[in-house]
């Protein structure tokens, strides 16, 4: 252990660069959210004021910052569209979590199962929709899904419908898209912690008398929670700012937050509107935010 | 019953495993097998016919797109494969060091922060210092967003490897950084590599921030794809699209390669 | 269950006993609740002594507890273990021993339910328990690696067994205190496995298995991760905790000196076959064969040719040590050569000048000493070439009493210290 202290000041170093880089590109840009959502909308370029301009020196300065204020928060808390959309969105992603749990973790479990030569290309074959962009994933899902689809096509001629339905601009379709693109996000990380599991810990279980569902409830199941915690979290904090699936998949009435805030910056180009919403989501966020950090420390140093 | 009934597939394993890898990929094949269809229409088929890939080919506005994508990619992979790699060094050699938390805090949220934040934020910082948004602003952004990605991957690796390797390193009479080169950096590199191509295929992928970052006459592939989509569908996106597939594919398949091979020089265990 | 016989008086966590012919008293002991009570357990229900006979105080009873006749098991191409027979008596330590590969923890899953005989039967008590699951079945195993539940405590771990099998919560808590203070872990109740050191874990193991009161408890290979002195004490600890219960325990080794130590009896395995069966002395004194006076010991090996044979003691005439006189129950014929082995301690070893009063005698020259301390071993050159090695007791702290390299010695050995072989 003791060599391990001649790496550390070196490896130290390695850390600036890239702090520097992240402090730069992820830190300092929520300053801008933070004051732009403090602004008003304005005619000018950039659309909004005040403007800190350092050319009118102190004075300036203190004038700008008086014209800051809270009203964008204000309206946000007001007007039913932006309360009910931050509702749509948590409650689409918790029920998108939940039914990504329930399809997942059946599907992780069957590869751990698998000896180790077809593990690996179970994990290839799931990696391969993981890489492949959420874009093209949801668009083969319209081909599918639209009215002269697929879909109806193979309902109609197992006459299990008469006439085409309707899929397309409806939730079921957005959920369809919300799990079909999450999924891997939440297979991998439950394959990865099953796969881990000592197979002697399932012998002594059958060993001291538990039948083979029995071994699974009261071994398996409790030792796999963290990557359940892992996958669940993965995909509950993106899906909660989603805006390529319901834009494409459902339908045009309550709009999750990610929509709304596409539409605030750049259909009605209300900038400081937009801002605060990040602002608002972030603070929605930031439980699961940090529950995940510990998650993921405790994964990567637990060694 | 015995030990390989305890741990093989039952019935319920192989039906979920069966309907689960379907449901993942029936979509994709369908996509790619309509890319071929000749006729327009997606429920008629109308015979084998590779008309559509030609069509790409007369699409201006894509090939410069598609161009631009990759031009994007390698250059914010190869950022964000050396300052993650860093970083990944940093976290799991460094010990335990001042603002360790808000370093691997910064490092772990652009993996699950909504795209639609990071896009808005960078943004806004690229207007308030005035930078021309291009080519270079979508790059930083595509940067950020994946150099989490290669840190995860890399340090994971970090800390399987055997420490011992380094100290005979320096038992040896090299530095701490030369063991570093000379020793941990040939064993981690298919890690490293493998960073490499997910961060390549994020940034291909990405249509948000880059949405968000991108400047005037600078489309990246995914937005001009987002734009066809939104008027229906096509089947030259289907094209484009079994294109896209195709490539991430091939890239995936190299890059296992590459670590079965270091793996069997009795290198690196698999990082994928 | 009144007997004519004087009641005699047991105290409760001594000897496990057949309780009753009635399941629904036996099965929960079993982790059978009674209404998963089948054919097969019926079976066994048949086989089961009657409550009225004590079980014997003594391993060497008339009914052997386990019986496997004639099992084999195949691994693809290749038998690991190839038409095996043993009986097993109550109460009993036994060992398995053998080196890696040999089929010893084959044959032991083999008895826990994780793997299938291909071939033969194994019979607990006289019924068939190949049918019966590993979660059935009155028997239970120590794990090599321990196999502790990550997520439960210690008390968690132990009573984990007995909550299956439907004990009540009062009675869990007494046999968990119970097998805490057998393996002398109390105290300890909360801790988490990884709480603990590796010799703590073992004993959380060990009580684990027990306290099921398992008709046979398995141990595969329990103490390959401790140290020495902790390994030492640890065996002392299980012969104890053995004879307090009176449980049968089969313990899987491939350390001799392990099993030497523990067992009652030592079955040796080599390649999936039972090479011999017998206490740990008769193994020792008498091996059956070349393999097995190699493998458990140390061995010197003579070729001898019959010259004469005379009530009981042959004479032999050897290329390496001249002419030596030996007893023997088998009556070779005079020309046949036979192999002789000696163990090492048994020649003894002087200065050159010393007489002996034992009937052989050889002279030699000593190329190379091995001091261990309490012993030292002593590589002798005999004029006809052969190296014979010779282990003596340091029997003096200093002074004159040390051979040295080089120095001519004497070694002599008594007609019945060697072992004629037959094969």
């Amino acid at each position: 252990m003791g060599a391990s202290r001649n790496f550390e000041a070196p490896a130290r170093i390695a850390a600036i660069a890239p702090y520097l880089w992240m402090v730069l590109f992820f830190l300092v840009p929520f300053y801008f959210i933070l004051k732009i959502s403090l602004s008003q909308t304005a005619i000018a370029q950039p659309p909004y004021e005040p403007q800190f301009d350092l050319s009118q020196g102190l004075e300036g300065l203190k004038a700008a910052a008086a014209q800051l204020s809270v009203e964008n928060f204000r309206l946000l808390v007001i007007d039913d569209l932006y309360v009910f959309s931050y509702l749509r969105s948590v409650v689409v992603a918790a029920v998108s979590t939940l039914i990504l749990v329930v399809l997942g973790y059946p599907v992780a479990y069957g590869m751990s199962r698998l000896s180790r030569g077809w593990q690996a290309l179970a994990m290839l074959a799931v990696i391969v929709p993981f890489w492949t962009s959420f874009l093209i994933r949801i668009y083969a899902w319209i081909n599918i899904l639209q009215r002269d689809g697929l879909l109806n096509d193979v309902l109609m001629a197992l006459r299990i419908i008469s006439a085409p339905l309707v899929w397309l601009s409806t939730d079921t379709a957005m959920y369809i898209g919300i799990v079909y693109s999450y999924l891997p996000f939440m297979v991998l990380p439950l394959f990865a912690t099953l796969s881990k599991l000592d197979a002697s810990l399932l012998e002594a279980a059958a060993d001291l008398g538990c039948s083979r569902r029995q071994a699974f409830w009261l071994v398996t199941w409790p030792l796999s929670l963290p990557g359940v915690g892992a996958g669940a979290l993965l995909c509950f904090i993106p899906i909660t700012g989603e805006f390529v699936i319901p834009d494409l998949l459902a339908g045009s009435g309550q709009m999750m937050i990610g929509q709304t805030l596409w539409g605030e910056f750049f259909t009605n180009r209300d900038w400081p509107v937009a801002s605060a919403i990040a602002v608002v989501l972030l603070i929605v966020l930031l439980l699961p935010l940090l529950v995940y950090d510990r998650l993921q420390r405790k994964q990567l140093e637990a060694r | 019953m015995s030990a390989r009934a305890l741990t093989r597939l039952s019935p319920f394993n192989m039906v979920s495993l069966a309907l689960g890898f379907a449901f993942l990929y029936v979509p994709l094949v369908i996509l790619i097998v309509f890319s071929f269809n000749a006729s327009r229409l997606v429920t008629v088929w109308g015979g084998w016919s590779t008309r559509w890939y030609a069509e790409l080919l007369n699409d201006a506005a894509m090939i410069e797109a598609a161009w631009m994508s990759l031009r994007v990619g390698v250059t914010s992979a190869t950022f964000a494969t050396v300052l993650g790699t860093m970083a990944a060094v940093a976290l799991s050699r460094g010990g335990g060091f001042r603002g360790r938390t808000l370093f691997s805090g910064m490092l772990n949220a652009p993996l699950v922060m909504p795209e639609v934040i990071t896009g808005l934020s960078l943004l806004l910082l690229f207007i308030a210092v005035e930078v021309g948004r291009g080519f270079w602003t979508v790059t930083a952004a595509h940067t950020t967003l994946t150099m989490c990605f290669v840190t995860v991957i890399v340090q994971s690796r970090l800390n399987d490897l055997d420490r011992s390797l380094e100290e005979a390193a320096m038992d040896l009479g090299c530095s701490p950084a030369r063991a570093f080169f000379a020793v941990t950096l040939p064993m981690i590199m298919p890690a490293v590599a493998a960073g490499w191509m997910l961060a390549f295929t994020l940034s291909l992928d990405d249509l948000v921030i880059a949405s968000f970052t991108t400047g005037p006459g600078a489309s990246t592939l995914p937005i001009r794809i987002y734009s066809e989509v939104r008027l229906g569908v096509k089947p030259q996106i289907n094209a484009i699209c079994t294109l896209m597939v195709a490539f991430v594919a091939l890239i995936i398949v190299i890059a296992s390669l590459v670590s079965k091979l270091s793996s069997a020089r009795g290198g690196s265990a698999a990082p994928l | 269950m009144a007997s004519a016989a004087p009641a005699v008086e047991r105290p409760p966590n001594r000897r496990y006993q057949w309780p009753t012919h009635d399941p629904e008293e036996w099965a929960p002991v079993f982790g059978i609740m009674p209404k998963q009570i089948d054919k097969a357990d019926e079976r066994m229900v048949q086989a089961l002594p009657s409550a009225e006979t004590p079980a014997p105080e003594k391993p060497g009873s008339e009914q052997p507890l386990l019986r496997i006749a004639s099992v084999t098991k195949r691994f693809g191409g290749m038998v690991a273990v190839n038409n095996l027979s043993l009986e097993i008596r109550a109460g009993e330590f036994f060992a398995l021993l053998g080196p890696s590969g040999c089929g010893k923890s084959t044959l032991l899953r083999m008895l826990a339910g994780f793997e299938t005989p291909d071939e033969g039967s194994i019979m607990l008590d006289g019924a068939d328990i190949a049918p019966i699951p590993p979660h059935r079945r009155p028997i239970n195993m120590m794990f090599q690696n321990y196999a502790l539940f990550p997520h439960l405590s210690v008390a968690g771990n132990i009573a984990f067994g007995l909550k299956r099998a439907g004990m009540s919560r009062a009675d869990i808590a007494r046999r968990v205190a119970e097998m805490l203070a057998l393996v002398q872990l109390e105290g300890l109740e909360r801790r988490r496995p990884d709480q603990l050191s590796g010799g703590q874990r073992q004993r959380v193991a060990l009580a684990r298995a027990l306290a099921l009161r398992p008709r046979m408890l398995l141990l595969d290979e329990p103490l390959a991760a401790l140290d020495r002195k902790l390994r030492e004490s640890t065996q002392a600890e299980l012969l104890e905790v053995q004879r307090k219960l009176g449980t049968t325990f089969i313990i899987v080794t491939h350390d001799q000196d392990e099993a030497m130590t523990v067992a009652d009896r030592i079955g040796v395995m080599d390649k999936g076959s039972l090479v011999q069966v017998a206490t740990p002395r008769e193994l020792y004194e008498s091996p059956n064969s070349r393999w097995v006076a190699t493998f458990v010991g140390d061995i010197n090996f003579i070729e001898g040719l019959v010259v004469s044979q005379k009530v009981g003691l042959l004479t032999l005439r050897t290329e390496e040590a001249g002419t030596i006189i030996v007893t023997s129950s088998i009556n070779p014929v005079a020309g046949m050569t036979v192999p002789l082995a000696i163990r090492p301690e048994k020649i003894r070893i002087s200065s050159e000048t010393a007489s002996s009063d034992l009937a052989n005698a050889l002279r030699g020259e000593i190329v190379d000493i091995n001091y261990l301390g309490d012993v030292s071993v002593y590589q002798v050159k005999l004029p006809s070439g052969a190296l014979v090695k010779v282990k003596a007791a340091n029997l003096v702290r200093s002074g004159s009493g040390f051979f040295a390299l080089g120095q001519r010695v004497s070694l002599s050995f008594s007609p019945d210290a060697c072992i004629v072989l037959d094969r």
